[in-house]
């Protein structure tokens, strides 16, 4: 894990210009409460999400980040006991309206999770799922998705030969690759990761790592981790949420080299957590 | 103190010694007798089949047997042992039965496994599994007093014995058998795949048909053919209900009679042992035995074949 880090920092460059400036925001979350039946998971939620940008998602467990990330998809809602409270304003529409369709906001915001969670079909399957139902039909229009999304993900050179094998014979690393891959297939405008190495091995994770600095060329990327090293590595903004409340929200950089929270302090210097 | 309990148990021991390597050397013999017996029973009634089957074979040619078309044996003098009449109308039954069981129970296993909330599931698997528990001959009187005079408003000429009604009530017998079955393989689809469906803007509906089921295939028709086994062994509708007329037919509106009731009738009527008609429900019960036999067979192959991993 060390060696990969160290590894991490010296290639890292310094931030350019124009990751520095300001840009749109795709989520604005005013006031956002949630209740897991008695218990508030969520106090007051609020904060901007960049458009184009890694925000990252720390605090230690239990802290409501993956609560959180999934309200955002409104995938929290799986829990039937769930409560609400607020607005999340994605591209400007409050996406708890009752006119707005769940299904068409996770079209647009694709979700990897912690743990890979291929269908038990084969690689192009896999890929072809979300398209398919969608409506896209056409062979050929197929194939080209596949091959862009898995090059995407940086999996096709792996795959490309074994297309139709059956997604479960691929390592867990190429798993989690392939639900990026399955994400990308659709297009979507914002991608959620859920602790998405937490599952996989140090080589793998760098894997997935570099590939969420080349996707945030062209997504919004929310990523949840409990690793603060990987936040410091992959984002521009970090939010800092404890006992269901954002503690700090700002640039990565400054979050990391100068906390304007005591707590935020204590966390990321190992204090606890 | 430690030392008295260390002495106590060696003290027991000691005494216990022979008795209790009797009873180690006893207790194993005992299950392997009890796991014995269901076994023993199924190749003592294998062996009469097969001995009383070829019995019959030796009055009557196996060659008539198959290509007969009629199944006259109480025609006095010039009795006729075709076996497809008995054939046809058992096919016929199970037909009906699963043209019913196969899309309500594959229906009520999707709405449980996908759709009902943790209450309404625990309320209607255990009414589902009470309607498996209903004596069959309820369901017998259930088709013959009360759907038939149901069909025979819709199809006025239908007789009162028929082969539509006990079909109908078969398939509402097997569905519990199929919704319950088909429910436990798909409620152990891993709920991860499912969030991975919703999480590309698929609908329950979209995640229920292309997702999940794939998924529990192999237990889903595993419970089918489960159910095809059930309805070709099934006695008391058929024979309340389906009549007595054994007859090469595919029409379900005419009176029939399947493998199962023949044998009833024999076993009840007063053909003697010893003659033909007596020995001839043996060959009928083994064809029938082979019949389950191969269902079962084809749905073990069939779950092991097209075990998806997840």
């Amino acid at each position: 894990m060390k060696t990969v880090m160290d590894e991490k920092k010296v290639v890292k460059a310094p931030r350019s210009e124009e990751q520095i400036k300001e840009k749109d925001s795709v989520y604005s979350i005013q006031n956002f409460n949630l209740w897991y039946g008695k218990d508030q998971a969520l106090k007051d939620i609020k904060f901007e999400i960049p458009e184009k940008q890694v925000t990252a998602i720390i605090g230690p467990s239990g802290c409501g980040k993956s609560t959180f990330i999934k309200a955002l998809n409104r995938m929290v809602e799986m829990v039937p006991i769930v409560k609400m409270s607020g607005d999340i304003n994605y591209r400007g529409k409050n996406i708890f309206e009752n006119k707005y369709k769940v299904e068409d906001l996770r079209t647009k915001v694709g979700m990897v999770f912690q743990k890979p969670n291929p269908f038990p079909k084969s690689i192009y399957e896999n890929v072809v799922y979300g398209p398919k139902i969608h409506g896209i039909k056409n062979k050929k229009v197929l194939d080209e998705i596949v091959e862009k999304s898995l090059k995407g993900a940086a999996l096709w050179e792996e795959v490309k030969d074994r297309l139709s094998e059956n997604a479960y014979g691929l390592s867990g690393g190429q798993q989690q690759r392939l639900c990026i891959a399955r994400c990308l297939a659709i297009e979507p405008d914002v991608i959620l990761m859920d602790e998405p190495t937490s599952a996989l091995d140090p080589i793998s994770t760098l894997k997935v790592e570099e590939l969420v600095q080349e996707l945030k060329k062209d997504f919004s990327i929310i990523i949840v981790t409990h690793n603060m090293q990987q936040a410091a590595r992959i984002s521009d903004k970090t939010a800092f949420f404890l006992n269901g409340e954002v503690v700090e929200f700002s640039d990565t950089n400054q979050l990391f080299s100068n906390p304007t929270d005591k707590r935020t302090e204590d966390y990321i210097t190992g204090r606890f957590g | 103190m430690q030392s008295s309990v260390r002495q106590m148990i060696k003290d027991k021991k000691e005494k216990n010694q022979s008795r209790a390597k009797f009873m180690e050397k006893l207790v194993p013999g005992l299950l392997l007798l009890c796991a014995i017996i269901s076994v023993l029973t199924t190749l003592g009634i294998v062996f009469t089949l097969i001995v009383e089957t070829i019995t019959f074979f030796n009055r009557v040619s196996i060659i008539e047997f198959f290509t007969n078309k009629d199944w006259y044996p109480f025609f006095g003098d010039n009795p006729d042992y075709g076996i497809w009449p008995l054939i046809s109308g058992t096919l016929m039954i199970t037909g009906i039965a699963m043209l019913v069981a196969i899309p309500l129970g594959l229906a009520a296993a999707i709405y449980l496994s996908e759709y009902a909330s943790d209450s309404v599931r625990r309320i209607i698997k255990p009414i589902l599994e009470v309607l498996a528990g209903i004596p069959t001959i309820v369901y017998g009187f259930f088709a013959l007093t009360f759907v038939t005079p149901v069909l025979q408003n819709i199809i006025p000429s239908l007789p009162i014995f028929n082969a539509l009604s006990p079909g109908i009530v078969v398939g509402i017998m097997i569905i519990p058998m199929v919704a319950s079955l088909s429910e436990d393989a798909m409620s152990s689809v891993p709920n991860a795949i499912r969030e991975g469906a919703l999480g590309l803007g698929a609908t329950r509906f979209e995640v229920a048909v292309k997702v999940v089921l794939p998924a529990a295939l192999s237990g889903i028709i595993a419970s089918f053919v489960l159910a095809i086994s059930r309805a070709i062994g099934e006695t008391m509708i058929v024979t309340v209900a389906g009549g007595a007329t054994p007859k090469l037919t595919l029409d379900v509106t005419e009176s029939i009679q399947t493998m199962t009731s023949y044998i009833v009738q024999v076993s009840l009527g007063d053909a003697g042992y010893g003659t033909t008609i007596y020995y001839s429900i043996y060959a009928v019960g083994m064809t029938l035995f082979l019949f389950t036999l191969i269902m079962n067979l084809i749905a073990q192959y069939i779950s092991r074949r097209f075990r998806e991993e997840y």
